[in-house]
């Protein structure tokens, strides 16, 4: 049996060392606020053990950078926060389409614009639903603890790797400033991974390789966008990862949360229980993939009365909450925005005032005689 | 007589003015303005020769240098 | 005091009465003072727009009593570029510092200056990244120990630091371009001369002016205010030479 010992760490400390237990020991980012602390550690750890920090001129810089890196073949990634990951956007999009594996660490500030340095969930639209431009989807992994902080970064290299697409691992600004004890694998394991046989090492002793995503054929350009659309439907089918909360058959109503928000809304159904009230979280791990079967299944059980999405911002997911339900239960919403992180007493407010049928959705269904 | 008057909402307590002062009439006083900085002061005003040197390092603008009568402008400031 | 006594050095009129969130000491108030004395003394501060940064003076547009608008990082000089073309009557400044100027904005620099854009840069240096915490910047010192250089900046890994007056002036396009310092009385009245001599060019609707000032960082430099002046004078001084590079009428062939 492995020892793991546990290190109290900063959440963005502790994404580095993830990262460097994965094998990623090449790292180029530009400092934004809330994640600089992850290349300030890298800048310490990484000359300690061969890798190679590079402080880029800017985001911009950084994506192109990463993309020199990964056609290498080896493990490289950055960290940045909305408005740089904004910045990026051209290059995901290229490398998605020249099937390059690469992991991006989003730490969510307040937005849009230069917005703010407090948390936000607001970029679920940039993440999941392109950002760049084309045809291109990028698996969006949402951890909500420190401790499932390290493993999804860990995991978000492995997933990379295995679809050959960019992954990325957004966590908010709550994450990646608050401390926690978090352990790190001895030997992480993970599955048997394809050979990177498409990499540009030099081409001795073979046919010279080629990593591209121009296509000025636009049949060959078809080709291209089909090859990845079924890469996604391979990973909708593999890698929804979600968890349920206290989802019994008591349930009144079901709460869809990620992240931060997840973890508060925790708080508000332990809480509520023990007012005999019982409510369930179905907390999407994987964005991208969403839960979409999981989420219905779980609305349409008679019990549900009403779906509730809680997010830090003026309402992303629950349009993806809304698709899954297919109309068949009031989907309601719940935010703030700004950087503000909703308190588990404002949550509970709302909740009493859904139970209490005063809310738009619920209001709109009596009209309609449900 | 010249003299300067430091004002108490903008020291931030930096001392740039208390080791430029060519004639050294400014310290540091004990006082605490209320943003929690120590206040500078002038604790030699009779021999303040009004070259504004104080004025011009200050980075918070806190500093207004007063005179009477007649004054020549010692640089072209 | 009797009743002839008058003032005789006051906060400049285009200065506004807020309080700077400034770190005490820090040379940004006497930059922004100097260029609220110069819109006063050239009677600019209404026709003025401002074009704040991202940095520590992001918040420049609370100190300085002109119109402002906010641009993204580094991108000062094409939002400038953009103002100045459509309304040329205007007075176009920027405040940029090292982040924002010599690392992500290095590309809408070069191009405003080479397309000799009529507006006022004002580049405030000092070595270090202020407002993320002291990381290194591209201006940052050889062996200068930053958040991102725990082990002091390394020629061999990081290259050597970058000198925007001199790289700006080895353009064809007629400009303005001086490097000035803070570090004493006597530099700071000259580098005010430098901030009036840029401003009164865009006036004239002369040519491109930017004026490079040397500054400080006391809390990231982990010095006191008076020993990062001291800094200043020892360490950054031989390896940014002041002076004038380039004036409109001296190009380079």
């Amino acid at each position: 049996m492995t020892i793991m010992t546990r290190i109290l760490m900063k959440g963005n400390e502790a994404i580095a060392e993830a990262a460097i237990r994965a094998g990623a020991i090449y790292y180029f980012a530009y400092p934004i606020t809330p994640q600089s602390e992850v290349g300030e550690y890298m800048s310490r750890r990484l000359p300690e053990i061969g890798g190679v920090f590079v402080q880029a001129e800017s985001e911009v810089a950084v994506g192109n950078m990463l993309m020199g890196a990964v056609s290498s073949g080896k493990r490289a990634f950055t960290s940045s926060s909305s408005p740089g990951i904004s910045l990026m956007q051209e290059a995901i999009s290229t490398m998605a389409g020249a099937e390059l594996p690469v992991v991006l660490i989003n730490i969510m500030r307040g937005g849009p614009g230069i917005g703010g340095i407090l948390p936000s969930q607001a970029d679920y639209f940039q993440s999941t639903k392109g950002g760049g431009h084309g045809d291109y989807r990028v698996l969006v992994l949402a951890p909500s603890t420190l401790p499932e902080t390290v493993d999804l970064t860990m995991l978000a290299f492995h997933l990379a790797d295995k679809y050959c697409n960019p992954t990325m691992v957004v966590a908010d600004g709550m994450i990646g400033q608050m401390m926690e004890p978090v352990e790190f694998p001895e030997k992480y394991k993970e599955e048997p991974l394809p050979p990177k046989d498409w990499a540009t090492t030099g081409c001795r002793g073979r046919a010279p390789k080629i990593i591209k995503s121009l296509f000025l054929d636009p049949l060959a350009l078809e080709k291209n966008n089909i090859v990845l659309a079924e890469k996604y439907k391979l990973m909708k089918r593999d890698e929804v990862r979600f968890e349920a909360y206290k989802i019994n058959p008591k349930n009144r109503i079901l709460m869809v949360a990620y992240g931060t928000m997840a973890r508060i809304c925790q708080t508000v159904i332990d809480d509520l229980e023990e007012e005999q009230i019982s409510i369930g979280l179905l907390r999407p791990i994987t964005l991208f993939p969403f839960p979409i079967q999981e989420i219905f299944a779980e609305a349409v059980k008679p019990n549900i009365e009403v779906v509730l999405t809680v997010e830090m911002s003026m309402g992303q997911m629950v349009e993806d909450v809304e698709a899954a339900v297919k109309g068949r239960k009031p989907v309601e919403f719940y935010g703030r925005t700004g950087g503000i992180v909703p308190t588990p007493g404002e949550v509970r407010d709302y909740i009493m005032k859904i139970l209490a049928k005063k809310t738009p959705a619920v209001k709109s269904r009596k009209g309609k005689g449900e | 007589m010249p003299g300067v008057i430091i004002d108490k909402g903008y020291c931030k307590g930096c001392e740039l003015c208390v080791k430029s002062c060519p004639q050294q009439i400014l310290s540091m006083s004990k006082e605490i303005t209320n943003r929690g900085y120590l206040l500078a002061q002038m604790h030699d005003p009779s021999r303040c020769i009004g070259c504004q040197i104080c004025a011009l390092v200050c980075p918070d603008a806190a500093i207004t240098v007063v005179t009477h009568g007649q004054r020549y402008m010692l640089y072209d400031y | 005091m009797n009743e002839s006594t008058h003032a005789i050095f006051t906060r400049p009129q285009s200065y506004q009465d807020a309080v700077t969130h400034y770190c005490p000491g820090c040379a940004h108030g006497i930059i922004h003072r100097m260029v609220a004395e110069v819109l006063d003394e050239l009677g600019l501060r209404e026709r003025t727009v401002g074009i704040a940064p991202v940095g520590c003076a992001v918040l420049i547009y609370n100190y300085i009593k002109t119109d402002f608008v906010e641009a993204l990082h580094g991108r000062a000089p094409a939002f400038a570029t953009g103002l100045k073309r459509v309304s040329p009557e205007l007075i176009v400044f920027t405040y940029q510092g090292d982040g924002d100027l010599a690392s992500i904005g290095t590309n809408e620099i070069i191009h405003a200056a080479n397309r000799g854009e009529k507006i006022t840069t004002i580049f405030v240096n000092n070595a270090i990244y202020g407002m993320t915490g002291g990381q290194m910047a591209p201006t940052t010192m050889p062996g200068q120990i930053t958040a991102t250089s725990p082990r002091g900046r390394n020629v061999k890994e990081c290259g050597y630091p970058i000198r925007i007056a001199e790289l700006l002036s080895s353009l064809r396009t007629p400009a303005y371009i001086e490097r000035v310092a803070v570090y004493n009385p006597q530099n700071i009245v000259r580098a005010k001369k430098a901030i009036r001599k840029a401003f009164q060019y865009q006036v004239d609707n002369k040519c491109f002016s930017l004026v490079e000032v040397l500054s400080t960082c006391p809390t990231n430099w982990g010095m006191t205010p008076q020993e990062a002046l001291k800094w200043q004078e020892t360490t950054m001084l031989p390896y940014y030479p002041l002076g004038c590079f380039k004036t409109p009428g001296n190009e380079v062939e």
